[in-house]
């Protein structure tokens, strides 16, 4: 254990010293995070005035509201580790981590963490802004919501870093999945609440969102937050991120041991 | 008649070397599908709560989304690989050989790299527009027609002429292979029709980076909405972005010293 947290600290001093080389990166990558919470902001808000101001509960002010917490667990549970990993296995660059006495997820989570932390920076003002801008109505956060919030927060991390990570791994198989994480992307944007609140899609889509743990990586804590559940669904919705926490975990373990088998074959 | 040979001596060239890398044109189809996916789905979910998104009614805002496909597409296949690899030469030095060429330097650093698969989202574009307009059936006539080829001309040329401007500034800073990224972020924001957007994203929209000119004006003269002061706006900075972006170009030609120097 005092050895992983030694490793974490020096991969946080070295990511820190490498993404202040990326500053035009930075500022493109700023620029999509305001502008997508923005873009489908203004969209929802339209439709609200249209509708004389409310569509299924959800008000402007509400819609700007849920946007912008959408924004922000969106950052914080974001990761691009699929882009990378096909990179690290097309290049060989994974040879060199294999190598080393832990495993490379580690290296994985420590360099997102300090993104994460280094960019809040960013992002913190940002939202202040949009707060400012769009007038949000955040009048439904109550303590035991913040309170569970934590929990579903941190549990929301692990479950989508358990998905795209499982999702990158098979990059051992095929060097071309450009295609399936853009088609990934799209069941994510449209079934985890970030393009819409999963409670304004059609019928079957809702239903299917809420079996899929798309929605328990995003919709289900920024509606947690902004007092739109019961203490029942907040329950159902913990339980439910443990579970498939579990479920893709063990699967992922699976898929790494086969990959890394087949990866040895192919390198050799 | 040479600029169009020549145009179409780099699409021969662009489609061979494409010919070598086909799994790239499953990606593309993966990827145009995928685009082409969100964009309806997003409309479905909107349209299922609403007749008419700010005075848009679902097939004219297909119409915005086709129109969205095609400029996208166009600039895609054809500009913005082309002034990639114009700052790219830039740097690297190598574009001495351009500049040498018996032919405007602008327009073959404009034509010099095709990326033929992009082409799928100019057809995706165009068939969109034609159902939106079959949809549509008589509420378009030979004026909605023409309006909207004479908007669309217009769009182009005043995107053209933006991303020839941005490429310049390769001349004074050489690391800029960044900034279309900015632009197709920016880009994003006109699959929508840009006056639902809050007044300074509406602005910066349409006068920073004329996402509005290519894609809602356009959409707009066919569906027949059309404010005439936006019309003259349009045909004037049609006019005026190509004068601006030749003169910043030649300016910038003036300012480049060659590899050696």
């Amino acid at each position: 254990m005092r050895h992983l947290v030694a490793l974490y600290r020096a991969q946080f001093r070295t990511t820190i010293a490498e993404q202040l080389q990326y500053r035009g990166a930075l500022a493109i990558w700023m620029l999509g995070l305001i502008l997508e919470p923005v873009i489908y902001l203004s969209v929802w808000s339209t439709v609200a005035r249209s509708q004389g101001g409310d569509v299924d509960g959800f008000t402007a002010a509400s819609f700007a509201a849920y946007f912008i917490v959408v924004m922000l667990v969106d950052h914080a549970t974001f990761t691009w580790v699929m882009w990378e990993f096909e990179f690290w296995v097309r290049e060989g660059n994974l040879s060199p981590l294999l190598l080393r006495p832990v495993h490379p997820i580690h290296r994985q989570i420590a360099v997102n963490l300090t993104f994460k932390l280094l960019t809040l920076v960013i992002v913190v003002p940002v939202a202040a802004v949009l707060v400012l801008v769009f007038r949000p109505n955040f009048s439904g956060i109550e303590p035991w919501g913040v309170a569970t919030f934590v929990v579903a927060l941190v549990l929301a991390i692990a479950l989508r870093y358990a998905i795209e990570w499982t999702l990158a791994l098979l990059a051992f198989w095929t060097t071309r999945v450009t295609a399936i994480n853009k088609l990934y992307i799209v069941a994510f944007l449209f079934l985890s609440g970030q393009a819409v609140p999963i409670a304004l899609l059609p019928g079957p889509a809702r239903t299917l969102a809420e079996w899929l743990p798309f929605y328990r990586v995003l919709g289900f804590p920024v509606e947690l937050l902004l007092g739109r559940l019961t203490p029942r669904d907040a329950a159902v919705g913990i339980a439910a991120q443990v579970v498939w926490i579990a479920v893709i975990w063990l699967a992922m373990e699976r898929v790494w041991s086969r990959g890394v088998r087949q990866y040895s074959a192919v390198g050799a | 008649m040479t600029p169009l040979r020549l145009l179409g001596v780099h699409l021969r060239l662009g489609i061979l070397n494409e010919l070598q890398y086909r799994t790239n044109l499953v990606a593309q189809l993966a990827s145009s599908l995928v685009g082409l996916l969100t964009a309806l789905f997003g409309l479905g979910i909107v349209f299922s709560k609403t007749d008419s998104l700010a005075g848009w009614r679902p097939d004219e805002l297909l119409a915005i989304v086709g129109v969205y496909f095609l400029v996208g597409g166009l600039a895609q296949t054809v500009v913005q690989p082309s002034l990639s690899r114009f700052m790219e030469e830039i740097r690297l030095g190598t574009l001495d050989f351009t500049l040498t060429k018996p032919v405007d330097a602008q327009f073959l650093a404009s034509i010099k790299k095709i990326e033929v698969w992009k082409l799928i989202d100019v057809l995706i574009g165009v068939g969109l527009i034609a159902v939106a307009l079959v949809r549509l059936g008589e509420a378009v006539g030979v004026r909605e027609a023409a309006m909207f080829g004479l908007l669309l001309a217009a769009g182009m040329a005043i995107v053209y002429s933006f991303l020839v401007i941005l490429a310049t500034f390769a001349f004074w800073f050489v690391k800029l292979d960044n900034i279309f990224n900015i632009f197709q972020s920016m880009y994003e924001a006109g699959r929508w029709p840009i006056s639902i957007y809050p007044g300074w994203l509406r602005a910066s929209l349409t006068f920073v980076v004329p996402i509005g000119f290519a894609v809602t004006v356009p959409a707009s003269g066919l569906v027949g909405r059309l404010a005439p002061s936006n019309v003259a706006l349009a045909v004037v900075l049609a006019v005026a972005m190509p004068l601006a972006a030749r003169g910043f170009w030649r300016f910038g030609i003036r300012h480049y010293a060659g590899a050696s120097a």
